[in-house]
């Protein structure tokens, strides 16, 4: 297994990727209107366009080693580790996966993949409560630590969190959203970012359905309000019900 | 909860924006978009950028943040509507081919440098 700590390099400047794109304009309508005696300066750019821009250059990395990558995402404790290693043991060594895991603090994701023969790189944010989603240079650098052209498929378990992931490009090609029943129905609804952004939801647990008084019906129906048009896979890590869809999605989709 | 990584990029872009002419200005305020549906929450942003705004030439500066609503456009019957709850079915026409038109902004759009 191979290791690296990403140590609170956080973001970059702006200037050391690409020149700022604003005007500085002393034009008389703006200048004063607002406040006396200041200059408005016009900027217009995406609070995280640094991130942007490194995303679009790990996009085209990935499309020109020819490596398809996945982000997957849930709050924590939905499973992802678990589905990760039943996905990599049904689909390796057929398809050579790769895989990145975050996490705050331990290693512990990491030694459960490792299991699966796949490389995997642990990415940890902070020792003490760091960065609470990957963004993507974390990405750039982690990926440096594999051949891409041994790669078929790169997995990317993010930090579990369903806010802030959702807004970080990382240069992925799909991204995948578990929601568990031991969840609210309701999270889709609460959290509309993560749900909107993600290209299939796995509906985790199922196997834990005869014990909870969990409506199955209205998660699905409120992930679909969100997103309409997600497929929604209902799957359980556990007994591995439900997994022949989801792989068989999953590897349309790499081959498509 | 990464408000402050955001507060700081903010406060990166508005430094590098100081016209050279202006070097020792004091930044006024802070201009920037937030639409409904990015995962940011403007109290957790107004107290992070005052923190992180300390000691830089923006430490007076007051962070204005315009709310953008959430506005969806069905694909299939060309309705348009701002929506008040996260659902993207089209109200006219039940369907789920839609796209978000604004909503998901993080922009900063200009700072105000004392002159």
């Amino acid at each position: 297994m191979l290791a690296f700590m990403y140590k609170n390099q956080r973001y970059f400047h702006h200037n050391d990727f690409q020149k700022p794109h604003h005007s500085h304009d002393r034009g008389g309508g703006s200048v004063g209107g607002k406040n006396r005696g200041t200059r408005e300066i016009k900027i217009v750019r995406r609070v995280l366009d640094v991130n942007d821009t490194i995303a679009h250059q790990n996009r085209e990395l990935f499309r020109e080693k020819g490596v398809f990558v996945i982000n997957v995402m849930s709050s924590p404790g939905s499973g992802k580790t678990a589905i990760l290693v039943k996905t990599l043991s049904q689909i390796t060594p057929k398809i050579r996966c790769a895989v990145i895991v975050g996490d705050i603090c331990t290693s512990n994701d990491a030694d459960r993949l490792a299991g699966s023969g796949a490389p995997v790189v642990q990415v940890n944010t902070d020792a003490f409560g760091g960065d609470c989603h990957l963004a993507a240079h974390v990405i750039k650098t982690a990926a440096d630590n594999f051949n891409l052209d041994e790669i078929d498929l790169l997995i990317v378990e993010n930090i579990g969190n369903l806010v802030c992931p959702a807004e970080f490009d990382m240069g992925e090609n799909l991204r995948i959203v578990v929601l568990s029943v031991t969840e609210g129905e309701d999270k889709p609804l609460k959290y509309p970012l993560m749900f909107r952004v993600c290209d299939a939801a796995l509906l985790n647990k199922i196997d834990l359905l005869p014990h909870l008084d969990y409506d199955r019906e209205t998660a699905v129906q409120n992930i679909l309000k969100v997103n309409p048009q997600m497929p929604v896979f209902e799957i359980s890590a556990k007994t591995e019900e439900g997994f022949e869809s989801w792989i068989s999605w999953l590897t349309q989709k790499l081959h498509g | 909860m990464h408000e402050m990584g955001i507060a700081m990029q903010i406060i990166e872009i508005a430094v590098a924006s100081i016209p050279a002419d202006l070097k020792n200005a004091q930044v006024k305020r802070v201009n920037i978009k937030v639409g409904k549906l990015a995962a940011v929450v403007p109290e957790s942003l107004h107290f992070c950028f005052q923190i992180a705004a300390q000691d830089t030439p923006l430490g007076d500066a007051e962070l204005n943040i315009e709310e953008i609503p959430l506005k969806i456009k069905c694909t299939d019957c060309n309705v348009e509507w701002t929506a008040l709850d996260p659902v993207f079915i089209c109200r006219r026409c039940n369907g789920g081919s839609v796209k978000m038109l604004s909503g998901r902004e993080l922009d900063i759009t200009s700072i105000e440098v004392e002159d």
